[in-house]
């Protein structure tokens, strides 16, 4: 008897959702076979038949939940199929499918906060009935009764006896607090009638674990933002002087967004809480620079990952994020694109936005927020003057970076940009 | 020039607490010696507490019944007492015992070192022979399991001929006619009654109102009214002020604890059994830095003393003086010593009086709980109603359970009746997994046993105890 087990999801994915099973148990199976199809918060993936055999029986079945090593099924080596393999729902092998481990990149639609690397996501008490089985629980004689009574998943109490056996107050614990689910639980079973003109559509998981994400970081995070702006003319000169012979010689144009990425690599190493993170009761300084860059896609905004940011030009850089953005529009990011910033930019300039306050993307600290270059009258040594001015946020974990830590930060900026020698100098 | 050996761990004194870290050590494959003064093993227990009063008990039991209950089952016999043959099989039995002992020091590698253990300083344990001749052992660990002896009180002074403690109750040349038992405790009410049993007239000197401080009330006034129709006559609230031995018996002086006149009471013998001293004598605590608190006791954090390497486990450290929790200690200490993770559950050691009624218990009495702001819910069941124990005659007591309302988890056990200190196993067991009433309630018992009481009890926490 083989498992079917669930793989590595990749760092900062704690589990996945079964998304479609192809083949029923008793069917025949060969090895690597594509058997079942997972869905993670950042990408979906196959996993293929451990051996030759007959499907012996589905573990998790579709909609479960299920975590790396989590039991799938299991493939009973040699045996022959019942009925025949047919039956199956998608019945063409594919001999040369993926390996198992391997994660197949999902179409584009992704999300903007990444999971939390490292922290596993304890298992509810209050869902009892989405969460796959881990080995099999045990249960005193009450709590079976308890469990058996109101149609409790056992697997999904969590148990506090001696080896995680489950107790009358657990599963009394878990009944309570599936009497007790807010919303999420609650609301699919009463939806809100529709009106005429009106339409219903499920979010998609991606969108789900977007929001989800999003109100995790303003639920954990003490998130402000502070303002600033730059004056453009500096680097917009630099730009005009040496746009051609840069794209000339590098095969890409000069944008702004490899200046910033310098500007801001240069403040983080002022500010290192900056590019910080909170760890339970500590403090996780970060000596890498991995910018996460914020590209929007037709399915919603995703943010790869330049890696080393400082230990590139800004030629590689501009051919990164290039690289990156193309990937990203065409669905093809992969786990390893996305994971792992220590620091976000995003530009809501190129939609118009003047000013807005971006949320963290947890676990970083520090997220800047770009916007449109507009042509404002500036008071300059005592003459009004037309300049080309963008507005600049820094919204921050106030548990971790003080306000003038924050402040000095986007002054680092804000000084890099306007006069951009300084970052030569590294001054 | 002393001859010097090395140890992982020495451990001084050889009764449950050091015998059976002991014999851990060697499991665990620590080479280990036990330091022990007695000519034999088993420290109190073995030789002078548990196990003879034990042997004593069931004698006099069998010997009380045949006088008084074998009638009613249709057996007509005569007794006729033989101590000297009671004292006998006592003794055989404790030899066998401490023998056992012996035999898993050998199958475990345990050097037996006799004579007197004295820390002499970090690492350095020195063992004084009966014949003066001094070794010293070297040791990386050192661990304190001296037990506990008699407590004395002002003015009784034991002689142990007229005045007695426990050691001198297990042994007493004849059956007393009269015998004062000077508190009310385990110690006084099981010697208490292998002496009434034998045909001693017993009168129990208690300074508190009640007697068996640490039992449940309702459970203690059951108690002392089975004790007090079996003969036993009780003096509570009372302060025994002064003792007069003569060649014949013991005059002792009795004053109300409330105030009030001093009375004389005359006995044969008297026993002094109002608790037990932590046993440090001649230990050289003072060597490696050690005090002990005004009581005697060592502090121990999880069995650790304050000086380094030194460890404290059974009667010389805090909590119940039994052997079972010495035992507990014993294996956690050592565990912890070879780097493993000791344990030992505070809240669940269990107690027993190994009297008629038997009265058993573990976890907490509703005093406690009510003290601590517990709220809890009550299951009793009578043995009058559990089949076996009436047609055996003994239908004496009641089991109490109390349970968390919300969680139902089991939070104490209270069995008083026949033989009970062998059913209160189950509830510690149960405890330890956390248990909900309910769940003994659902676990199938045999029938007919006085098991099944404590069952019937448990189903009455949730109020469905079919049998009653």
């Amino acid at each position: 008897m083989a498992d079917i087990m669930t793989p590595v999801l990749g760092e900062s994915v704690t589990e996945a959702t079964v998304a479609r099973w192809t083949k029923k148990a008793g069917d025949a199976v060969r090895k690597d076979e594509i058997l079942v199809e997972l869905e993670t918060d950042k990408v979906s993936l196959e996993v293929a038949a451990p051996a030759d055999g007959v499907l012996a029986e589905i573990a998790a079945a579709e909609g479960a939940t299920v975590e790396p090593g989590t039991v799938l099924g299991r493939v009973t080596e040699g045996a022959a199929g019942s009925a025949g393999a047919g039956s199956a729902p998608t019945a063409s092998p594919a001999p040369t499918a993926a390996p198992s481990s391997t994660p197949t990149p999902v179409p584009a639609g992704e999300l903007q906060p990444e999971a939390t690397p490292g922290k596993p996501v304890p298992t509810s008490t209050a869902v009892p009935d989405t969460s796959a089985p881990k080995s099999e629980p045990v249960l005193a004689p009450s709590a079976q009764r308890v469990a058996a009574e109101n149609n409790l998943n056992p697997a999904a109490i969590s148990g506090t006896g001696k080896g995680g056996r489950v107790t009358k107050g657990d599963a009394l614990a878990a009944l309570e607090a599936r009497a007790n689910a807010p919303a999420p639980a609650a609301a699919p079973s009463a939806p809100r009638e529709i009106h005429a003109r009106e339409e219903r559509v499920r979010m998609t998981r991606l969108r789900q674990t977007i929001a989800r994400r999003l109100k995790e970081a303003q639920n954990s995070a003490a998130m402000l933002t502070t303002f600033n702006e730059v004056d453009m003319s500096a680097v917009m000169a630099l730009r005009n002087q040496y746009k051609d012979s840069f794209e000339k010689r590098h095969g890409v144009k000069l944008g702004f967004m490899s200046l910033f990425t310098k500007a801001v690599v240069h403040a983080l190493k002022q500010v290192p809480d900056v590019n910080a993170e909170i760890d339970g009761q500590d403090i996780i300084y970060k000596n890498h620079y991995d910018i996460g860059v914020a590209v929007g896609t037709e399915k919603g905004l995703v943010v790869p990952v330049v890696r080393d940011a400082d230990a590139l030009g800004l030629a590689e850089i501009e051919k990164e994020i290039g690289a990156l953005a193309k990937k990203a529009r065409d669905g093809q990011l992969s786990l390893e694109d996305l994971q792992g910033g220590t620091f976000t930019i995003t530009n809501g300039g190129i939609y118009g936005s003047l000013m807005s306050t971006p949320i963290l993307n947890a676990p970083q600290s520090g997220i800047l927020g770009m916007h449109k270059i507009q042509e404002r009258p500036m008071v300059v040594n005592g003459q009004i003057v037309v300049r080309p001015m963008m507005y600049l946020a820094l919204s921050y974990d106030h548990r971790i970076v003080d306000g003038k830590g924050a402040v000095t930060f986007l002054v680092h900026v804000k000084d890099a940009i306007e006069d951009p020698q300084r970052l030569l100098l590294d001054v | 020039m002393a001859e010097t050996t090395t140890y992982d761990v020495v451990i001084i004194g050889g009764g449950p607490g050091g015998y059976n870290a002991a014999i851990r050590a060697g499991q665990l494959g620590l080479k280990v010696a036990c330091v022990e003064k007695r000519t034999t093993l088993g420290g109190t227990c073995l030789n002078v507490g548990c196990i003879p009063s034990k042997a004593m008990l069931h004698a006099s039991e069998l010997f009380d019944a045949a006088n008084t209950e074998f009638a009613t089952l249709g057996i007509e016999v005569q007794p006729k007492l033989n101590l000297p043959q009671m004292m006998k099989q006592k003794a055989d039995s404790v030899g066998q015992l401490t023998k056992g002992i012996e035999f898993l020091f050998k199958k475990n590698k345990v050097d037996w070192v006799k004579g007197a253990g004295k820390i002499a300083g970090p690492n350095r344990v020195e063992v004084t022979a009966e014949d003066g001749s001094v070794r010293v052992l070297e040791s990386k660990d050192i661990v304190i399991a001296t037990g506990s002896e008699p407590a004395g009180l002002p003015g009784v002074t034991v002689d142990n001929n007229r005045i007695v403690d426990s050691t001198g109750a297990l042994s007493l040349p004849e059956v007393p006619k009269s015998l004062i038992v000077i508190g009310a405790g385990i110690i006084g009410l099981e010697l208490g009654s292998v002496w009434r049993r034998l045909g001693a007239k017993v009168t129990v000197v208690e300074y508190l109102d009640r007697i068996s401080p640490g039992m449940d009330a309702e459970m203690a006034k059951t108690f002392q009214r089975s004790l007090t129709k079996q003969g036993m006559e009780f003096k509570l609230g009372a302060k025994v002020t002064g003792a007069k031995a003569s060649k014949t018996g013991v005059s002792l002086t009795v004053e109300p604890v409330a105030g009030g006149a001093a009375e004389t009471i005359e006995a044969d013998y008297v026993l002094l059994a109002i608790g037990r001293w932590p046993y440090t004598e001649g230990l050289g605590l003072e060597n490696v830095g050690i005090t002990a608190d005004k009581r005697g006791f060592i502090e121990t954090n999880h069995w650790r003393t304050s000086a380094p390497g030194v460890w404290a486990i059974g009667d010389v450290t805090h909590g119940p003086m039994l052997a079972h929790k010495a035992e507990d200690e014993a294996v956690a200490a050592i565990e912890t010593i070879a780097g493993k993770a000791g344990h030992v559950n505070y809240g669940l050691i269990p107690s027993v009086v190994y009297t008629v009624p038997e009265v058993a218990w573990v976890g907490r009495n509703e005093e406690e709980l009510k003290a601590a702001g517990v709220p809890y819910k009550v299951g009793k069941f009578p043995f009058t109603a559990n089949s076996r124990a009436k047609i055996n005659h003994e239908a004496e007591g009641f089991v109490k359970i109390l349970a968390d309302p919300k969680t139902d988890e089991i939070l104490g056990a209270h069995l008083l009746g026949p033989q009970v200190s062998e059913m209160v196993g189950e509830y510690c067991v149960a405890m330890e997994f956390k248990a909900a009433s309910e769940d003994v309630a659902r676990t199938c018992h045999p029938h007919p046993t006085r098991s099944e009481a404590l069952r019937q009890a448990a189903m009455g926490v949730e109020g469905w105890t079919m049998q009653a």
